[in-house]
């Protein structure tokens, strides 16, 4: 079926018009980020200038008031992403194999105890947890910013999804075969499930890094501090300036994204492929 | 890819299909599972534990003391105290974010589902938004729209704008929506083109041979079949609304002016951490939670009603 050449343009505008608006901010925030603090005052120039790199080696050396440089920052925001995707892999796909392949007293408790904690995002619980890690001595520490985020079931439920899938055949033929259940594992369900392991990292990797609420509340030394949730201080920072310094606020905000924004964009493909399959 | 038929049995909502080779083991299920049991007992059962307590507590002012104090906390969160409650603000909230990204995301996938040409151009421009972390989204309209400063500030007082959301409630309100929606379309986007792509090309033909007009087409043939994508974006969007929003609300408005961006989750921060009120905090959390889980039992009927096998 063809469409009239009219309605086609009319496709066209509108899609160009949103793409437009989507990106206006980012372009303003790169522009930003281009400039001396004080050519912002009258307004944000419509063309970069030339001071990317020293607005860029500013920030990443020396950060702003109050707050460590953004290399230390964005070193702890890739410990906390990585511990967090390293350490659901590590949980999920276990748990996920016991639960799909074993038959056991306490199964259905166990996975009840597990799947409750989907309706549990950080958020909602972030209060009294922050009293257990405060308890445990945690505040400030690598292990209190992974640990408590690392134990959401998002990974262990795909998995399961993705595990109920396998034919019966194949666990049969392993079992006659005379393998046992860890050799099954090892050698047939993770080669098998590399795409999804892959995908589930990535997905958590983006979700560790994009954390706001919990290393907020969590850190309280500006050395421990994540650049995401850093920005915050620095924001204040830059306003206390006679002029602010929101061009070295913009440089933070283009390093902070770019990141989860880079893995999206280049997966983006196969990430529609990994997030539908479960709710079709 | 077959869809099975829906079943229900006696084993529960979620272990539907369990039968076929199973392994026997005395200790491995249990040593596999172990490590996630212990961190989910230690970061999710004792806080939650703790906050059904203390929500049934008041601390003294030294915090050496807590003695129980019924229902009290509970009456306090829904007190009128402040102009708008933290729940109207959250339900409101919710309920335009909701509907103003989806409606969005699912013009814009139909747009890119129709155009001719540049489609992989168009999605990429469109799905960006949804990966920026909340914070560094709010720092850049932050930036945009500073009173005085900002870019965006400047056109709206050229049109004869008061603009001022650190004092207007209803300016922050809305621009905490725009925020948000700049955000989450590109999340419903992603979804309804993957939802659009599986949409069966003859079906829509068929309707069209009947010589139904395009848009009556797409409300009448389309629309129905993306409703599983819809249902879970519907969630999806309200979680959102309530949970993940934190972020953009602390860096933009704190909450403010007075408490007109105060949402639950950000009550709850006010309550616990600047006033120390744990009680408080803890029969907020409370709510929160019978929330939180009311809108997981609506997704868990959805996810489970469809799994595919391969």
């Amino acid at each position: 079926m063809r469409e009239s050449g009219l309605r086609q343009a009319f496709r066209h505008g509108a899609l160009i018009f949103a793409s437009a608006t989507f990106a206006l901010p980012l372009y303003l925030a790169f522009v930003a980020a281009t400039h001396r603090a004080a050519d912002l005052l009258s307004g944000v120039p419509l063309l970069p200038g030339g001071q990317l790199g020293p607005n860029l080696s500013h920030v990443l050396v020396r950060g702003l008031p109050n707050s460590a440089p953004v290399t230390t920052l964005m070193a702890n925001s890739a410990v906390m992403a990585l511990g967090i995707a390293v350490g659901k892999l590590v949980i999920s796909v276990p748990a996920a194999f016991a639960v799909v392949f074993f038959r056991f007293r306490g199964r259905m408790f166990a996975f009840w105890l597990i799947f409750i904690t989907l309706m549990l995002p950080i958020e909602v619980r972030f209060f009294p947890t922050y009293q257990v890690t405060a308890q445990f001595g945690l505040l400030n520490s690598y292990a209190g910013l992974v640990l408590p985020l690392v134990a959401s079931a998002t990974a262990t439920f795909l998995f399961r999804q993705f595990f109920m899938t396998f034919p019966v055949e194949l666990a049969d033929a392993a079992r006659l075969d005379g393998s046992g259940p860890l050799r099954f594992l090892w050698s047939v369900v993770l080669p098998l499930s590399k795409t999804n392991v892959a995908a589930i990292f990535v997905l958590e990797f983006v979700y560790g890094w994009n954390q706001y609420l919990w290393p907020l509340i969590v850190t309280t030394s500006q050395h421990a501090a994540t650049v995401v949730m850093g920005i915050q201080e620095m924001i204040s920072a830059a306003q206390s300036f006679a002029v602010p310094q929101w061009n070295l606020v913009m440089a933070v905000a283009l390093l902070a994204m770019v990141p989860p924004v880079l893995v999206v964009v280049v997966m983006q493909r196969w990430f529609v492929k990994g997030l539908t399959a479960g709710i079709n | 890819m077959r869809r099975h038929p829906r079943r229900r049995k006696p084993g529960g909502l979620l272990l539907a299909s369990t039968e076929g080779a199973t392994f026997r083991g005395k200790f491995l299920p249990y040593g596999l599972i172990l490590p996630q049991l212990a961190i989910v007992a230690v970061f999710f059962l004792w806080p939650t534990v703790r906050a059904v307590e203390e929500a049934f507590q008041r601390t003294n002012a030294f915090g050496t003391g807590a003695r129980f104090s019924g229902l009290s906390n509970f009456i306090n969160a829904f007190s009128v105290a402040n102009e708008v409650s933290a729940v109207e603000v959250t339900v409101v909230f919710a309920c335009l974010t909701t509907a103003l990204a989806m409606g969005a995301g699912l013009f814009l996938a139909v747009q890119v589902d129709q155009v001719g040409r540049l489609q992989r151009v168009y999605r990429t421009l469109l799905i960006w938004t949804y990966a920026v972390p909340g914070a560094i989204a709010g720092a850049l309209w932050l930036f945009l729209f500073e009173p005085g400063l900002g870019a965006g500030a400047r056109v709206l007082v050229d049109l004869g704008v008061k603009w001022n959301f650190a004092l207007h409630g209803v300016q922050a309100f809305a621009l905490i929506v725009a925020l948000v929606v700049w955000q989450q379309a590109a999340y419903n986007f992603l979804f309804f083109t993957a939802g659009l792509q599986m949409v069966p090309r003859d079906v829509v033909e068929a309707a069209s041979i009947d010589g139904a007009s395009k848009l009556a087409r797409f409300w009448r043939v389309v629309f129905p079949l993306l409703s599983p994508t819809t249902f879970f974006l519907l969630v999806m969007n309200v979680l959102y609304a309530f949970f993940s929003s934190f972020a953009i609300i602390d860096i933009v408005t704190q909450g403010g002016p007075g408490n007109a961006t105060t949402t639950l989750v950000y009550q709850i921060y006010r309550d616990g951490f600047q006033n120390g009120d744990t009680g408080l905090a803890g029969a907020e959390t409370v709510i929160l939670l019978l929330i939180a889980a009311a809108l997981t039992a609506v997704q868990f009927r959805l996810l489970n009603r469809r799994v595919h096998y391969r």
